[in-house]
């Protein structure tokens, strides 16, 4: 039985465990206990300058259109980043939207619609930066259990995006693709899915690769029956079936980098949710606690800092 | 204030840069991580936890230097030995010990002895205990892969292998709507083969999903079979020139087993235990490498900075305290919906 009166001191690092520790506490201590969790002073990105209390969906809306026209200038890669250490591919989970909207009264849509913009800012960030694929995990499938006026807004919006984006896909070289259960998707989605991916297929700039109605555990078992069904046409041998041979089932097979380099989650959130899965085996996490909308350049470039920062190993040893 | 986690994964990381930072010799570090093991061991199991599982040895650790990983063997031959004397912990706390991976990569004495700790272990019932060694996560996968493979063919050999006994030609009703099936099940390579016109006559399958078609004005019954030939032979004896509508099609069909999620976690190495609530990554490294992939999709990573040697009581209250608290938060977002 633990004896509650001979514990030892609780560590430094532990001494306000559920509390986010903000950046200057971190580094009084030489080991922060979670590098990753932390509670920003850098500011935060406010819609209208003036903090939260103003904020109105007309504003989100004003603001998207002033962000896109600010975008459109150079972007050089900042200083504290290594330009030979970046990542291929970077995976993000946009969590938090409705958590945002709350914070300020407003609908659930208007905090996708904030995410929207902060997922608009990322993809050129990415393409100015050399980074070559950028996975988004924009809907999962178990995330069609929510209520149905919000996931026919998501639906809704996710065409509105693509409709608004395609000419720059164009214009920048950028490749989407959509992985995922399309089928549970409305049809007119499909279908503009199908001519976007088809217009954009030769482009090799950049890649945007959206998980729509997605599943890490589908991904694998629909790899299965892909095998499965070489298995019985005889293509392969039973004894065949290998990491390789998975990999190339997988719905990454779009992209030359199927493995992200770099995972990010915003909101706090400690975990993967069912989002990419094989793909994620060496994969380095950084956990941000801002939510999805207020994500933004700087939070960025810090998980790149920190991601740029790490002894990579595979198992292996650095001797 | 919230209920215990029934199950905690470790990741024990960072043996042998305690040995550098305490300047013992190599294969110390691991002493010392086994010794923390048997700490953390024993209090998970006095707060309550049942099963813990912890990442010994990856598959991908065989790359290392011969020295250590003969050191590593070695240590696991001598620490199994331990644990199944009368007064270790095993005995202390009922524990149920798996060997969890590709058991046929170890050397033989230490996959005699680990297969021997699992035979005498296999009457505890209080807690578990999952060792991890050879072991990744995609490894567990294709394995549960081929298993499942092999099984469906099992099945449908099986099921072919009745219903000619029989003489009869139906197939089993399911009374689901084949389109949505197909939909669902059927994949794209297996799909572009089927709108072949000699699709009836081709091995085709895609794991026994009825593919309903129409082809010039015809419904034709593509039926993706089993793994034998005299399947396919079979199906086209009844689907041959068949003009059935899509209900009648209902009366007639043959299910064939397809493969589902439920087949492949059911032949999952860790099949046996339910899913990780925690998973504790020590020495402040932020990834999974290759550990329970499928198994921790949900479950939070807690990553402390302590290297694993270093790991304390107050680490795990905090790792358990956060669970209780987003647990909590969780269950609340449940019941809305």
């Amino acid at each position: 039985m633990i004896c509650l009166l001979t514990l030892p001191p609780v560590p430094l690092e532990l001494k306000s465990p559920l509390s986010f520790r903000t950046r200057a506490q971190q580094q009084q201590h030489s080991h922060p206990f979670s590098q990753t969790l932390r509670s920003h002073t850098v500011p935060h990105k406010t819609l209208t300058g003036g903090g939260t209390a103003t904020t109105t969906v007309a504003n989100v809306a004003l603001s998207e259109h002033n962000d896109l026209n600010a975008a459109e200038e150079d972007e050089p890669l900042p200083a504290e980043l290594n330009e030979e250490l970046m990542p291929n591919h970077v995976a993000v989970i946009m969590d938090g939207n409705g958590r945002w909207a709350k914070q300020r009264g407003l609908p659930t849509s208007a905090g996708h619609q904030a995410g929207s913009r902060s997922l608009r800012e990322l993809v050129e960030i990415c393409c100015k930066w050399g980074i070559r694929v950028l996975t988004v995990f924009a809907f999962s499938y178990d995330n069609w259990i929510r209520p149905k006026v919000e996931v026919d807004f998501l639906m809704n919006l996710f065409e509105r995006e693509i409709k608004s984006q395609m000419q720059k896909f164009v214009s920048e070289g950028i490749r989407i693709s959509v992985i995922g259960d399309s089928s549970k998707l409305p049809q007119s989605l499909q279908k503009l899915i199908s001519e976007a991916e088809e217009k954009t297929k030769d482009n090799s700039r950049f890649q945007l690769i959206v998980a729509a109605s997605y599943s890490g555990k589908y991904d694998i078992v629909q790899a299965c029956k892909s095998l499965a069904c070489k298995v019985k046409d005889g293509v392969i041998q039973l004894e065949d079936i290998s990491e390789s041979l998975v990999e190339q089932e997988l719905e990454t097979n779009c992209t030359e980098y199927p493995y992200p380099d770099l995972l990010i989650r915003t909101s706090g959130e400690l975990r993967v949710s069912n989002f990419l899965l094989w793909q994620l085996a060496y994969t380095e996490f950084f956990f941000v606690k801002e939510l999805w909308p207020d994500f933004g350049k700087a939070e960025f470039v810090e998980a790149l800092i920190s991601f740029q920062q790490r002894q990579r190993r595979y198992g292996a040893r650095l001797s | 204030m919230g209920p215990i986690p029934n199950h905690i994964a470790f990741i024990m990381d960072g043996n042998r840069r305690y040995a550098k930072k305490q300047g013992m010799e190599e294969g110390a570090g691991h002493k010392a991580g086994f010794l923390a093991l048997m700490k953390i061991l024993c209090y998970c199991y006095e707060l309550g936890v049942k099963y813990l599982t912890v990442y010994a040895f990856s598959i991908e650790n065989f790359k290392r230097k011969p020295e250590e990983v003969q050191c590593l063997m070695d240590l696991m031959l001598e620490k199994i030995g331990e644990l199944l004397k009368e007064e270790s912990v095993v005995n202390q706390y009922g524990i149920r010990l798996y060997f969890i991976g590709n058991l046929k990569l170890l050397s033989e004495p230490v996959r005699v002895a680990a297969e021997k700790a699992m035979a005498a272990t296999a009457k505890n019932t209080k807690t578990v205990l999952l060792i991890c060694v050879a072991y990744t996560s995609y490894d567990e996968i294709v394995h549960a892969v081929q298993e499942s493979c092999k099984d469906k063919r099992n099945e449908i050999e099986a099921l072919y292998a009745s219903k000619v006994s029989n003489g009869v030609t139906e197939g089993v009703e399911e009374g689901e709507n084949i389109n949505g099936t197909i939909e669902h099940d059927v994949q794209g390579s297996c799909e572009s083969s089927l709108s072949k016109s000699q699709a009836l006559n081709t091995t085709i399958a895609c794991n026994g999903v009825i593919r309903v078609e129409k082809k010039k004005g015809v419904i034709l019954h593509a039926v993706q079979g089993s793994c034998e030939d005299k399947w396919d032979e079979v199906m086209s004896r009844t689907s041959n020139g068949v003009t059935e509508g899509v209900a009648d099609s209902k009366k007639k069909q043959w299910m064939h087993p397809t493969i589902k999620l439920v087949d492949i976690e059911k032949n999952m190495y860790m099949g046996v235990a339910p899913d990780p609530d925690i998973l504790i990554r020590t020495s402040g490294e932020n990834r999974l490498s290759n550990f329970l992939l499928w198994q921790t999709t949900n479950c939070p990573l807690y990553s402390p900075s302590a290297l694993w040697p270093e790991i304390g009581l107050w680490h795990l209250i905090w790792a358990v305290l956060n669970f209780q608290q987003s647990h909590y938060y969780f269950e609340k977002k449940r019941k809305q919906l």
